[in-house]
């Protein structure tokens, strides 16, 4: 059995993604994307403290003190790129003008609710955009592990965790599958090498349908900018 | 004439009292006037109410001012976890957060500054940031009322500004600099450069000169701003 690495996730979402979409990127597995994405398509990738069009990291000779992304680094510009205020950026999050939203979770539960901003153990809460763009875009896709590290199931019938926002997650990609939230239910479409539906089905706590179409993930062991895409 | 250029922070905040309420602009130390903070944290007045996006992002400025006790209350989205001077006080109980969607935040100051009185927003329906907040059903959506927000004093941070008050921004530096802006009963200004009156274009001016009381130039580093060309 071979289960992606975070990078792996993100190079699987990465394929998903196309030319003249906008897309906000959360924290964690999210923010991944960026490196695989293909350079040949042009995507805007949008910060949500300011710009539409966030470029790669700057060499250390052409850092900005004044241009960093939502993640508090240091960042370019690229083509195309505009830069606004608070108002314009949650227009475009909230008003539905993003494309796309990829957040990580906690868990996801078999209506499209998940939970993402209070993490257990964590001594001061902070929400940030993350409500925003959850009720304001209309492909909600989460990345995150099947299971948490302890191995209980993150997609279940009901979340625990205090909601990020009702209804609105339309896909998951996980270690090990992608599923799609649909109202006939969770469809897997694609399961890792090793896996097969039983086995996925034992990992997850929601009832799921396989799509006449599933299919085992082409996903490469290392991408090629050298990073291990499969767990080691 | 029109003049209003301050020498000195500490001569900017000498009218902030005790118990006052404080927007501070910034995202990240991008836009964020700390020169005015740190004067705050000198003049060392009391039980202050601080609306911000975060916490500070380390032991200055923001952070120093809730480690030496000053504050009693922080309206914010996203207090960070590396935020110690907030959160070891927050632990203590001496500092009550308000914590509110970034989105719903931006809008609350927004309707502040624009003579209204609130708003609904599908953000935090369902999740207990929703909690004891008026909710209404519209086109079978589930909307929260949010109120407006408005502080004594606002400090802002810009690129540029002149004797009139305009200000003009560069990079990341707007966020939530231009909303607060209309948002306070005195509004103060630190900027990189003040410069002759009519060197800011009309075009570049971002924060027109009614909103802004007071202008003080400080100094900092050179930066540098990159944009990529066509093809590179």
């Amino acid at each position: 059995m071979t289960n992606l690495s975070r990078d792996g996730i993100a190079w699987r979402i990465a394929r998903d993604l196309h030319e003249g979409n906008y897309v906000n990127l959360g924290v964690g597995i999210p923010v991944l994307v960026s490196n695989y994405l293909d350079p040949d398509q042009e995507i805007f990738l949008h910060s949500e403290n300011g710009i539409l069009g966030v470029g790669p990291k700057p060499e250390k000779d052409q850092l900005d003190l004044d241009l960093i992304s939502a993640g508090k680094g240091f960042c370019t510009l690229a083509l195309g790129a505009s830069l606004f205020d608070q108002q314009i950026s949650f227009t475009m999050m909230r008003g539905g003008h993003l494309t796309h939203a990829i957040l990580g979770a906690l868990e996801v539960a078999e209506n499209g609710d998940f939970a993402n901003w209070k993490v257990p153990g964590e001594a001061v809460p902070g929400v940030g955009g993350a409500m925003d763009l959850a009720i304001g875009s209309p492909n909600i896709y989460v990345a995150m592990t099947h299971v948490s590290n302890k191995g209980k199931p993150k997609i279940v019938h009901r979340c625990s965790a205090p909601l990020t926002a009702r209804s609105c997650v339309k896909r998951i990609y996980s270690d090990i599958a992608v599923m799609d939230l649909t109202p006939q239910g969770l469809i897997l479409k694609e399961y890792m090498p090793g896996f097969d539906p039983i086995k996925v089905q034992s990992m997850t706590q929601v009832k799921l349908l396989v799509s006449e179409h599933c299919h085992e993930m082409l996903v490469p062991p290392i991408a090629s900018n050298g990073v291990k895409l499969y767990q080691s | 004439m029109i003049d209003k250029e301050v020498d000195s922070c500490d001569r900017a905040v000498e009218g902030v009292f005790e118990g006052a309420s404080i927007m501070l602009g910034g995202f990240g130390n991008a836009g964020m006037p700390g020169q005015l903070i740190d004067a705050l944290r000198r003049k060392g007045v009391k039980n202050l109410t601080i609306i911000s996006n975060g916490a500070g992002t380390g032991p200055f400025a923001l952070g120093a001012l809730f480690a030496e006790g000053l504050a009693s209350k922080l309206i914010a989205s996203y207090p960070a976890p590396t935020a110690a001077g907030f959160r070891d006080r927050y632990l203590k109980g001496e500092v009550e957060l308000e914590l509110v969607p970034q989105g719903s935040l931006v809008e609350r100051i927004r309707c502040g500054g624009n003579g209204l009185g609130g708003f609904y927003t599908p953000t935090g329906a369902g999740t207990e940031l929703a909690q004891g907040k008026e909710t209404r059903s519209m086109n079978g959506r589930e909307y929260v009322l949010e109120l407006a927000l408005r502080a004594d004093f606002v400090f802002l941070k810009a690129h540029l500004g002149d004797r009139f008050g305009n200000l003009s921004y560069r990079g990341t530096m707007r966020n939530f600099n231009m909303v607060m802006a209309s948002a306070g009963d005195v509004v103060i200004a630190e900027v990189d450069q003040l410069v002759p009156a009519g060197r800011i274009k009309p075009d570049d001016v971002h924060t027109p000169g009614i909103f802004v009381d007071q202008v003080i130039e400080i100094a900092r580093l050179p930066k540098l701003l990159e944009l990529p060309k066509e093809g590179s």
